[in-house]
Parts: structure tokens; sequence; C-alpha cells
């Protein structure tokens, strides 16, 4: 049982990824802001209820579908903001962008251009934990289309062979980009458990069911009991980057897909988060928005690198040549 | 993939010797840097073998004294491998990681050229990534197309990694001390065929800054610009030649990137003419590399045109009598620095 607390938590964080997406997406098709993005729409519950179960010590390699991983594991909304509008002060200083976004004081290991990359990383954040012994857990956020790269096979592996705090999270939104993957549900899942770990299939639309599922991975990783694999199954809302035209797609699909997940109302129409307050909901609602429109506009007038910037922390310390 | 049968035998020598091979320095650095910093680890394929430590020994006895949980035996998985230490490195250790051969970069590439090369600049400076990734380079083994290549010039063209190829037991010491304990990652190149070159080296742990070439010796009449083992044969070459009365500077680099272009255009201002020997395949090279930054910073100090010596660009052959054609010899040393003091 959660309690109203965590509820209202895991409202909010849901809702200010909806939100945070809705507004750089309407900012992008204006040409404000540069690059590619990747929208993350009704996936909110997974990133949510993965993060809830993990503390700032934990770890997290994202995609490059990444800023709902971001705000789940605490990155703040000003912050991505600076670094999507690629300034200065943002978070990369500008030069990571929408694709790279990573903050080591919340175990955020960065958002991940080459898709299956980052189930290695967080496979190495598995063994600083390992071999610390300090409890803490690392989390790879993988697509559909990236579980069939083999570095995702190779992670699954180590994993194993280690015996690594891990979770592999598994996005299915049934696009590899614009090719629809012909998995059935559960398959990745089940190809993960062929590697020797424990391993379910969910409704990715459903919080509680991510919180479950997320909450027993956790814990066998804590306690030493090895990885797991979730495969969450959650429909794309978006085309795969955004003005993604997705003539791949049927008008029918699109529409009915986007019908059934609304993680946030399916939430709220859970009778386990009856207990939160309207009124607070719309004060969470107002103050989101306003956030929101704050980050922009300090990202806006915020001053952009300078040519200096170009050259710093390619290394620590490079003489020579 | 790593299937052949040793042709390489050595001894690991008394401890308190002064000459020992580089596999014996690279074998001690590590077991200092382990004993001195409980963050450094040893993850790879074979690293904790009891019994060959490695394909080559050079990790034998680790395991024994640190454990199997900071000498990690891994699956055949590069990609997890170099992956896995990029991780542990941003979240706090100091992997050392070993690529086996070189030529596996291959399937691992992604990792260390999009990721852990490029961390500390898309994360905008807020992160460290300290891995050491020994990897074995080049031909004189027999070991074929896919087990002898030098491909450092690949690794060298991508900015945000070091890249380390000591010719000798003393270098190899000081400089993987001071890859294990730099901020940045290292690439760093041993040569197969020179592990049981032997020189003195001191017990006490030192490290030699990067960016800083060596002198092997000193002359006037033609430098020398060598890298890894051709470093020793320029150094036979020279030898030759200076019974013939000809002088020749060589210089070795030691590290590719940096490198330290000062030391080499000081060395072509004093002789007026450069030979630069390189066993990488000639195009985009150390060799080119080096050609260009003279012609650039030095031009008119050059008193005859800039040769190289260096493999074809053709893959390395199995056959032993083919490979001793790809390799540069002592003897093309010879030749072109005699022709070019005559110059």
């Amino acid at each position: 049982m959660l309690e109203n607390s965590e509820l209202y938590k895991a409202y909010r964080d849901m809702k200010l990824i909806r939100e945070f997406e809705e507004r750089i997406r309407a900012e992008y098709q204006q040409g404000k802001l540069p690059g590619f993005i990747h929208m993350y729409r009704a996936q909110e519950a997974i990133a949510v209820a993965m993060c809830m179960n993990l503390t700032d010590q934990d770890y997290i390699a994202s995609t490059h579908r990444g800023h709902g991983h971001c705000i789940a594991k605490g990155c703040t909304v000003e912050d991505m903001l600076l670094e999507l509008c690629c300034k200065d002060e943002g978070i990369c200083r500008g030069k990571g962008g929408s694709m790279h976004i990573a903050d080591m004081s919340k175990g955020m290991l960065g958002a991940n251009a080459i898709v299956g990359a980052g189930p290695p990383i967080a496979a190495g954040a598995a063994l600083t934990a390992k071999t610390l012994k300090n409890g803490c857990v690392s989390v790879a956020f993988i697509g559909d289309g990236a579980s069939d790269q083999g570095t995702v096979a190779e992670a699954l592996n180590l994993a194993v062979v280690l015996n690594l705090p891990m979770i592999f999270m598994y996005e299915n939104n049934y696009y590899a980009e614009f090719t629809k993957n012909p998995k059935p549900d559960g398959r990745i899942a089940e190809r993960a458990g062929a590697f020797g770990m424990p391993s379910v299939c969910i409704d990715g639309s459903d919080f509680f069911a991510v919180y479950d599922a997320a909450k027993s991975a956790v814990e066998r990783g804590r306690n030493g009991g090895g990885p797991t694999a979730i495969e969450a199954i959650v429909p794309r809302y978006y085309g795969h980057f955004e003005g993604d035209a997705q003539h791949y797609r049927e008008r029918d699909e699109v529409k009915s897909s986007r019908a059934m997940s609304d993680p946030i109302k399916i939430f709220l129409q859970d009778p386990r988060s009856e207990g939160l307050s309207k009124n607070e909901i719309e004060n969470m609602d107002n103050e989101i928005s306003e956030l929101i429109e704050t980050g922009l506009e300090k990202a806006y007038s915020a001053t952009e690198p300078s040519y200096e910037q170009l050259f710093t922390d390619v290394y620590v310390d490079y003489k020579g040549h | 993939m790593s299937s052949f049968s040793l042709t390489f035998t050595w001894i690991i020598r008394d401890i308190n010797m002064a000459e020992i091979s580089i596999r014996e320095a690279i074998n001690k650095t590590l077991h200092q840097e382990m004993a001195r910093d409980q963050s450094v680890i040893v993850i790879g394929e074979d690293v904790a073998s009891k019994h060959s430590g490695g394909v080559y020994g050079v990790t034998l006895g680790l395991s024994d004294k640190f454990g199997s949980e900071r000498v990690i035996d891994t699956p055949i998985t590069e990609s997890a491998i170099i992956g896995a230490a990029g991780g542990a490195a941003l979240t706090g250790l100091r992997p050392v990681a070993e690529l086996m051969f070189i030529d596996f970069l291959g399937v691992c590439l992604d990792q260390l050229m999009n990721q852990i090369a490029k961390f500390r600049y898309m994360f905008g400076g807020n992160v460290i990534t300290p891995v050491t990734i020994r990897t074995m380079i080049g031909a004189g083994a027999g070991t074929g197309p896919q087990h002898s290549q030098i491909l450092y010039p690949l690794l060298v063209s991508i900015p945000g990694i070091k890249v380390v190829a000591p010719s000798n037991a003393y270098d190899a010491k000081g400089l993987l001390t001071q890859a294990i304990r730099d901020d940045d990652p290292v690439v760093f190149c041993e040569h197969k065929a020179i592990y049981d070159e032997l020189a003195e080296v001191p017990d006490e742990e030192f490290v030699i800054p990067f960016g800083e070439a060596r002198k092997v010796c000193e002359g006037n009449d033609v430098t020398i610009v060598a890298f890894s083992r051709m470093v020793l044969f320029a150094e036979q070459a020279a030898k030759k030649l200076s019974s013939e009365g000809i002088s020749v500077e060589v210089i070795d680099p030691r590290t590719l990137s940096p490198l330290d272009d000062k030391s080499i255009i000081e060395s072509v201002k004093k002789t007026g003419k450069l030979l630069i020997v390189d066993e990488a395949n000639p195009y985009c090279s150390m060799a080119s590399e080096v050609s260009s930054v003279v012609a650039e910073k030095a031009f008119y100090a050059l008193k005859a045109p800039i040769r190289k010596i260096t493999s074809p660009h053709t893959p390395v052959p199995a056959s032993p009598t083919l490979e001793a054609f790809y390799v540069p010899s002592v003897s093309q040393i010879e030749d072109l620095a005699r022709e070019l003091s005559n110059y």
C-alpha cells in the first residue's frame, strides 16, 4: 500500500513529465529548440513507478527518449530546459542536448543517442555497487528496438554471470523507429529470462503494476539476488522523433493506442488512488505549469556558450599537441 | 576468437632483480596500483586465470592477491567489458579493462568512441571517466589478420581518449601508473612481440607524464620518430649507422595522444631530416600525422623530403614469410636513414 504522499508524488511526476513534454513539443514545432527530440508521452508510469523505488544513490542509464527518466530520477525541469535550449548554464553546458542529459548527483548516467548502448554502462554502475557493497541498484531503460541490439544481450549475460544488482526495464512501444516490432507481448521478457534471471511482462500504462514489479526487482537487487528484467507494454503515442509523420502507421491504430494509453487517467481511476483530493491535484497542476513556464523563460533568456566552451572538458588534462 | 597456441615463453623473475621485462613491469604495476588504491579493479577475459594470467601472462597472480571481486573474469563479451568499465568509472571505480587484442575494437567500438570518450564533454565537464584499457597490438607472432593489427590511429583521431604505446619496461611501468591514476580514459597499447624485452625498472612507484617524448639516442644527421616496437628497430638501425659515421637521433613519443610535437620539432630543427617509422597501416596514421605536424611547423628546417616507413596498405598476413615482408625492418630503416643522411 502506498501512502498518500507517495501517490501525490507519483501523480506529480507523471503530470510533470506530460506537461514538460507537451510544452517542449509545442516549442519545437515552432523551431525554437535545436536537434532531435523524442517524446515520452504515454510511458510516464514506467519511469515514475521505477524511479520511485530508487534513491539518488541508485543509478539509471536512459535512452534517446529520455526526458521522462530524467524527471523521474530527480533532474530539475529548469536544468533540463536550459540544456534543451543548449545554453551555457544547461545541465551539460549545452554540449549534450536532449539526448545526453545526465546528472551524477541524481545517479542519472545519461540519456543516450545510441540505441542499446545504455545497458553495458548500467552494468558497470551495478558493478560499482557490488564492488563497494553499498546496497545500490542500477537500472537500464531499454526500448523494444534496443532489445534486438547485441549490447543488450551482452549486458544481460554479464549481469547474470556477475550477479549484478541490476534491473533491465524494457519499454515495449511496438515500434523500432519506423518499423513495427513483430514480437508478441512477453517475448522480450522471455528472452531476458533465458539468460537466467527472473522476468515479467506487465502493462506499462498501469502505474501500480509497474510499481509492484519494480519494487520486487529492486529488493532482489539490493539483497544480492541479482538482475531482473521487466517488460512493460505501452503503445507509442507520438512518432519516433518529433516531426515524424508516422506514415507507416494506420490512422486507426494511432487513434486506438492513444485512447487506451493514458497512464495518468488510469492512475486516477484506480481505486488505490481514491484518497487523492481534487483540490490538491489542481494545485499541483498549477504549480507544474508555472514551473515549466518559469523554466522556459529562464532558458530562453540564458546566455549561449562562449567560443572557449567548444574546447573545454574534452579531457581533464591534455598536455602536448 | 583467440584460439592460437602460445609461442612465447616467459619467466617471472626475482622481485629484487633490477632488469625486468615489459610483461613483468606491467604485472608489477597492476599489483602496485591495486594495492595502493581499492577502487582499482581489473576486468576482462581470462584476466583472473590462475595458471596463465591471460594469453601472455600479464595479469598472473592478481586474482590470488586481490580476489575475484577485484580481478574479474568475464565471458567473451567486449562491448559489455568496455561498457561496464565506462559505467564503473563514472560511478567511482578506476577500472583497468583488458581488450585482449586491439583487433576486437571492432566489436566494442561504440562503448569507447561514443560513450567513454564523450562522457566528460557531453555531460558538461561534470564527470570523470578514469578507465584504462590495456590491449595488445602488433604483428610478429604469426597471429594473422584479426589478431595482429596496430589500429591505434583509429583511436588517436577520437577526441576524449588518450593513447599510449610503451616501447620498454621502464616506460611501461611509468606510463601504466599514470594511465591508472589519470582521470581521463587511456588506451594502453602493448606490443605482443616485445613483452620479453628487458630494461632496468625501479621497484618504487613512479609516473611518466603523458605528452613527453623520450630521446632514445642523440644525433645530428637524421631524426627518426618511431612508435612502439619500431623504437627498438630504430635504435638498432641507429647503432649500425653510427658505426658508419652517421649520427641518428631517435625519438619515442611514448604517448600518441597527446603527442609531444615540441620534442619532434626541436629534433628536426637540429637535423633537418626526418624519418618516421610506424608499424600501423600508412593512411591517416601516426606517420602521416607526424609528417603533417613537421611540414606545418618546421618546413623551413627541412633539408630533405620527409620519409616514412610503415606497413603496407594491406591486412596482416598469417604467413610468417609474408608477415616478415609486412612489418618494417631494421634494414629498411638503415637504408632510408642512410639515404636521408646523404641527401
